[in-house]
């Protein structure tokens, strides 16, 4: 009963990005590729593309961000659309409208792109499920599953450092469990070729069967870091620490936490990831996050031009 | 009303029959079966020529909704969806709002339920008060207002030292108790069962221990107690292992499963498809298989619906927050066919499942054919196929999985105490 995949039309044309999984390589590249030519734009004086104008966007984060929703707008923004933040989190869905109705109005509005954050799983398929036909959909992340243009951000920061994917070892480090994005990380790497990835947690911020997706699991930093060419940390949220995933911060820094010392265990011209905001001392070293082999801040950079990348496919436009 | 059925196929499970034979009712009762009884005048024929006659269905799991939920269903659009599916018995969990757990509301239900005359209904009683899992119903008050057993049916008692009590009060009296076996500390804030699907999805996962561990829990204090347990929606293959060594030990225990988990596993969730959040979760392809054949070898001793209707709002939610359950009680019949079909089992096998073996676990006169007994009867036609949509459902709850697949045996007619109470033209 499992169905066509959501995100492609009949001819396996790009409609919505709501995870990436089950999407091919050819439109992961095609995405890093378009990406590249936005990266001009966003260098230039005038930031700016006519692509996307005269379209509406609305940015419908049922959960807060700033980060993300700015990143978003920031792009659609480039691009000349027209965008519409919506905080739903203090708005409609307070007044006990639900998703869906919520959905319907924005839709009625005549919108011709949603960008949607949810704190539940799967939240951006129904929407995309739902939606009116035209109506094209951005994950930006959702519950514990999928945060698309982050992992792929993350592959277009990688493929400009380390320019291939077929002979990277990369390590993804922290809270796999309740990670979006490591989940999109993985499924994109494995997709675009990447012969060994592997996830570092304790076996408490781990989900069973993770090793399905294709990785190699760790428990132990000092061993999965050896050989490294990318390692890629997460964000440990401190509620994590007040449950029974983990005793206490300071005793997760002293096995997963990032210290220069860990790092040199990596590949000598190893990059540093992190999809922000970071814990420093949680999970990262101060010294490693302004080192000289992090490349978070490019990541932030580049993360605009993929999504402009994202949004101008969406939208039909090739450049 | 004098019936004279013929050229039926006669299935009995219980007594083993399937055979041509015509059935013979009067007074509400059979009268005879096989050959015309003496100054026999039937009011009525029908004419079953092609069609199964077989006990009317007993169901372990129906949700009337009523009272308090009736903007989910309604107590007669649900009897009728459960006469239209052959069901002539059932048990219905006492999760309504407010709970089963006062008398005056059994004899509510049960005179409601009277009054439509269409199939028996048998309440379950709540365990504790307001199924809060902390004080003792009065089981006693509540059996005389109609509940045969008493269960808690959203999830395990979390305090052993109350299941244990009630456990022994309800032994004092004789009475089953039911049990959904599920911790839920470990079950926690999980939607699906804790596997590679949940794990891609980012669902939060329901691992099986959760219901070996409940299961394992209620083995051990039954044990220094006389009562019969029944546990309710076994998912997993280590569950039914427990089960099957707890009863080789002499242990009085019975288990059902539910038509959907017979048939789907958590990889139909597919793209977050809310109509597969169920409770207990659906498991892997294995347990799937498990639970097969744990019916097969009579572990299992019957499938049940546990039909949930619910209304659509409440499906139309990202699959974490959608409402738990699936409708059922029409597609028991056909999902239990299916079941036999694809195993390669007799129909007299399959049929015990939702005839004779449910009517064992709740200790009722019902589901054989014989001389003496009630004629509560299922007539249907094994041949046809039928597409599960919105429309071809009575019951106010449109949800399920099964939504636009084609399922095999449609209901002709169903005879509650000697009454046709349903008939379908097709």
């Amino acid at each position: 009963m499992i169905n066509r995949n959501p995100q492609l039309d009949k001819n396996r044309v790009l409609q919505h990005l709501l995870t990436t999984e089950g999407l091919p390589a050819s439109i992961l590249l095609q995405i890093l590729d378009t990406a590249e030519s936005f990266v001009g734009v966003t260098e230039r004086d005038v930031k700016k593309v006519p692509l996307l104008r005269g379209k509406s966007i609305f940015n419908l984060f049922f959960e807060p961000s700033t980060r993300t929703r700015t990143t978003f707008e920031i792009a659609a923004k480039r691009l000349s659309a027209d965008v519409f933040n919506l905080n739903i989190a203090v708005s409609a869905q307070s007044k006990g409208e639900t998703l869906l109705d919520t959905v319907d109005n924005l839709s009625a509005m005549n919108a011709d792109m949603f960008v949607v954050r949810h704190v539940q799983s799967g939240a951006a398929h129904l929407i995309a499920k739902h939606a009116k036909p035209g109506i094209h959909v951005i994950n930006a992340g959702d519950g514990r599953h999928a945060h698309p243009t982050q992992a792929l951000l993350d592959m277009f920061t990688i493929r400009r450092y380390k320019k291939e994917f077929h002979n990277l070892k990369i390590a993804i480090v922290g809270d796999i469990l309740h990670s979006r994005v490591a989940r999109s990380q993985i499924h994109a790497l494995t997709t675009l070729g990447v012969p060994e990835v592997r996830v570092i947690a304790p076996k408490t911020l781990l989900p069973s069967k993770v090793e399905r997706l294709g990785v190699h699991v760790f428990h132990d930093m000092n061993a999965g870091l050896r050989d490294i060419d990318v390692l890629m940390m997460l964000r440990l949220q401190k509620e994590r620490m007040q449950g029974a995933n983990l005793p206490s911060s300071e005793e997760y820094f002293k096995n997963y936490g990032l210290t220069p010392e860990k790092l040199r265990l990596a590949k000598p011209d190893a990059i540093v990831m992190h999809p922000g905001p970071m814990n420093r001392g949680v999970e990262i070293d101060s010294m490693v996050a302004d080192g000289n082999q992090s490349v978070i801040l490019p990541q932030v950079t580049y993360g605009i031009a993929v999504r402009m990348a994202v949004m101008s496919i969406l939208a039909g436009h090739q450049v | 009303m004098n019936i004279h059925i013929r050229n039926g196929r006669l299935v009995d499970p219980k007594s083993g029959i399937d055979a041509i034979q015509d059935v013979y009712i009067a007074n509400g009762k059979i009268l005879a079966i096989g050959s015309l009884p003496a100054a026999f005048h039937p009011d009525h024929v029908l004419d079953a020529g092609g069609l199964v006659v077989c006990p009317g269905l007993i169901d372990l799991s129906v949700r009337l909704r009523e009272p308090g939920l009736e903007y989910k269903a309604t107590l007669e659009s649900e009897m009728n969806a459960t006469i239209s599916g052959g069901v002539t018995s059932f048990a219905c969990p006492p999760d309504t709002d407010p709970p089963l757990d006062e008398p005056g509301l059994v004899e509510m239900l049960k005179h409601r339920a009277r009054i439509l005359n269409q199939a028996h209904v048998y309440p379950i009683g709540a365990l504790t008060q307001g199924l809060n899992g902390e004080h003792l119903t009065e089981m006693a008050e509540l059996h005389d207002a109609g509940c045969i057993v008493f269960g808690q049916p959203n999830g395990f008692l979390t305090d052993l030292r109350v299941l244990m009590q009630a456990m022994q009060y309800a032994s004092t009296f004789g009475f089953s108790v039911w049990l959904s076996p599920q911790d839920r500390n470990l079950a926690y804030d999980g939607v699906a069962h804790d596997g590679e699907m949940a794990m891609r999805l980012g669902l939060p996962a329901i691992p099986v221990c959760a219901e070996t561990i409940a299961i394992s829990n209620i083995i051990l204090l039954a044990k220094e107690i006389d009562v019969h347990i029944h546990l309710c929606r076994i998912s997993s293959a280590e569950g039914l292992a427990l089960v099957r060594a707890a009863r080789q030990q002499g242990m009085s225990i019975t288990c059902d499963v539910t038509i959907n988990h017979l048939h789907l596993s958590d990889m139909d969730i597919g793209y977050f498809d809310s109509n597969c959040h169920m409770m207990p979760p659906l498991r892997s392809f294995s347990d799937r298989d498990a639970l097969r054949k744990g019916l097969l070898d009579g572990t299992i001793n019957a499938v049940c619906s546990d039909h949930a209707p619910v209304d659509e709002d409440a499906k139309l939610l990202p699959f974490g927050q959608s409402e738990v359950g699936a409708t059922g009680v029409e597609l028991l019949l056909p999902l239990t066919l299916k079941y036999g079909m694809e195993m390669k089992r007799p129909l007299v096998d399959v049929l015990a499942a939702i005839t004779s073996e449910p009517a064992k676990v709740l200790n009722i006169d019902a589901g054989y054919l014989s001389p003496g007994g009630a004629a509560d009867l299922c007539v249907f036609d094994p041949d046809i196929y039928w597409k599960v949509s919105a429309t071809t459902l009575l019951s106010q709850g449109k949800n399920t999985p099964f939504l636009g697949m084609e399922v095999p045996g449609k209901v002709r007619y169903t005879l509650v105490n000697g009454h046709i109470v349903y008939e379908s033209e097709h």
